[in-house]
């Protein structure tokens, strides 16, 4: 059997989708900016595709930006509010300990350019509080950027309450709602959010692609110049095949986002449910206030990878905050800030669904990590270690 | 996945003499949990031949792999040709791994390393000190090759 449980690393271009998106492949090729025809009519469709996604995000379809990315739509958002901010001697930008590296990366480089950056710790839960975000508020804050849902653990942080205290200190609120988006109700203007930034490729669209909202009259920061595309606040031909996908995607996800929220919330307890019986494991962040896709679990005693690498020899598709399957020293940062020790991090599995799953491929995935677990547990001098008594369960 | 090679992954899903031994001749433990991999490798020495070898690992892919090629490398072996084998030999007999994975064949050399040392210090043979690793530098945190 092959399952793909990997829906938050990048989801599958839906059928409907791709059939949106080919045509501007094959036939309406043109480039929106060009004067004939058929350039006139990919830009009827551009526009068409703006005002459908800013509808479903209550917002106006001027104050949506269509980019190449989350990465992107993070980096121009902070780095746009980073400089009216300098303009304004104010220089401090409030975040958390769990953000994307897009989010991080980019506030990293601020900090060295001389800003000040300060890291909410969360809960065991990988919650803030908007109470936290208050407290961090001073005179010199230009920027709070909270993301809207976590990609590792799939806590869902409360981005109207936060926002609401950004509004009132007057302090600009950007959220990463790349997890988020086409997952779980978003409304802009309800929930206090002055820019938001989004990625296609989560929610079924092609990868490449993905949008930025900004309030309008927030002055924004060209980070690529050019032609003048997208009022002039992001240059380049735009990504015609892509945005159709992404508004196409963004629609289809929107549309059904209740009934995909139950079904794959559904499938999300289940596994839950089935895991928890391991023993010596543990969820990461809270059982029922998460993205309804997510399952995070740490296992004591074992490393991510092979986990993973085991699973792969299965048919699952699955991923880790173990440092091995990332590449660095050190497992994730987001296990790590929500209080996992090392070495329990290093034995981190995340599952990530989608609507596609089936309760079939559950069961599958029921019986077999319970295998994979006790097969490499037999082999870890660690876990002999613990079962002896030698050293003590941390879970 | 194209991490690895056809060697590392068979080395991987197949682990040759994995298990613990219940009267090992020498026993070395290295690595340590914070930096996700430790390493056990037990010996049965006769006649000064490597009669038997199992190991135990805590790690991802490239660690299992990598003890398991090690086990394979010396099984059979005198001490002194075990003690020759370095982990370069290892990553060879894998067919390479990737350059951020080195440190994992770095951990297999040490974990047979140490308990070979076991072995002498067990049965009072001497033995020139700095053949083996510092085995107090495996506590100090993780290293990269």
């Amino acid at each position: 059997m092959f399952v793909y449980a990997d829906n938050a690393a990048t989801s599958k271009v839906s059928p409907a989708v791709l059939d949106a998106m080919l045509p501007f492949l094959k036939d309406t090729y043109g480039n929106p900016s060009s004067l004939h025809t058929m350039g006139q009519k990919a830009a009827e469709h551009l526009l068409a595709a703006r005002e459908s996604m800013a509808r479903h995000l209550n917002c106006e379809p001027k104050e949506l930006y269509f980019t190449s990315g989350g990465s992107e739509s993070d980096n121009q958002a902070i780095i746009s509010a980073a400089k009216v901010g300098a303009r304004r001697n104010k220089k401090h930008i409030i975040t958390t300990a769990i953000e994307h590296h897009a989010v991080l990366h980019t506030l990293a480089q601020l900090e060295r350019e001389g800003y000040t950056v300060t890291y909410l710790p969360v809960s065991s839960t990988g919650l803030v509080t908007a109470e936290q975000v208050k407290e961090a508020i001073t005179e010199e804050t230009c920027l709070v950027t909270i993301m809207y849902a976590n990609n590792e653990i799939g806590t869902i942080l409360p981005v109207k309450e936060i926002g609401a205290v950004c509004k009132e200190k007057g302090v600009y609120f950007h959220t990463d709602a790349v997890q988020a988006a086409g997952h779980i109700h978003i409304d802009v203007k309800d929930q206090n959010i002055d820019m938001l930034s989004l990625s296609a490729h989560k929610f079924h669209g092609p990868k490449g692609v993905g949008a930025l909202y900004v309030r309008s009259g927030i002055p924004i920061t060209v980070l690529i110049n050019g032609g003048g595309q997208e009022k002039g606040k992001r240059s380049g031909t735009e990504n015609m095949p892509g945005i159709m996908g992404m508004a196409k995607a963004f629609d289809d996800a929107c549309n059904n986002i209740d009934a995909n929220a139950a079904k794959v919330g559904a499938l999300r307890d289940k596994l839950i449910a089935g895991l928890s019986k391991i023993p010596h494991c543990a969820l990461n962040s809270d059982p029922k206030l998460r993205l309804p896709g997510n399952v995070n679990f740490c296992f004591e005693g074992i490393e991510g990878e092979s986990l993973l690498l085991l699973l792969d020899s299965k048919g699952i598709c699955a991923s880790s905050g173990s440092a091995c399957a990332s590449g660095s020293l050190d497992p994730s940062h987001v296990l790590l800030a929500i209080g996992r020790p090392h070495e329990i991090a290093h034995g981190s599995l995340r599952l990530s669904l989608c609507e596609y799953n089936t309760e079939e491929e559950m069961d599958y995935i029921l019986q077999e990590v319970p295998k994979v677990v006790e097969y490499l547990r037999n082999m870890s001098p660690m876990w002999k270690d613990l079962i002896s008594g030698k050293k003590n369960f941390t879970l | 996945m194209a991490l690895y090679t056809d060697t590392v992954m068979d080395h991987f899903l197949n682990p040759r003499n994995v298990g613990s031994m219940e009267d090992a001749d020498g026993v070395g433990e290295v690595g340590n949990a914070k930096c996700g991999d430790i390493m056990k490798m037990y010996v049965k020495i006769k006649d000064n031949v490597i009669e038997d070898v199992r190991f135990e690992t805590f790690g991802c892919g490239s660690a299992i792999a990598s003890s398991s090629m090690a086990t394979e490398l010396i099984k059979g072996k005198t001490i002194e040709e075990a003690l020759a084998v370095t982990n370069k030999d290892v990553v060879n007999a894998l067919g390479g791994l990737p350059a951020i994975k080195l440190h994992c064949s770095v951990l297999a050399e040490e974990a047979l390393k140490t308990a070979i040392k076991d072995y002498y210090d067990k049965n009072g043979i001497e033995y020139d000190h700095t053949q083996f690793p510092d085995c107090d530098a495996c506590e100090h945190g993780c290293h990269m090759v």
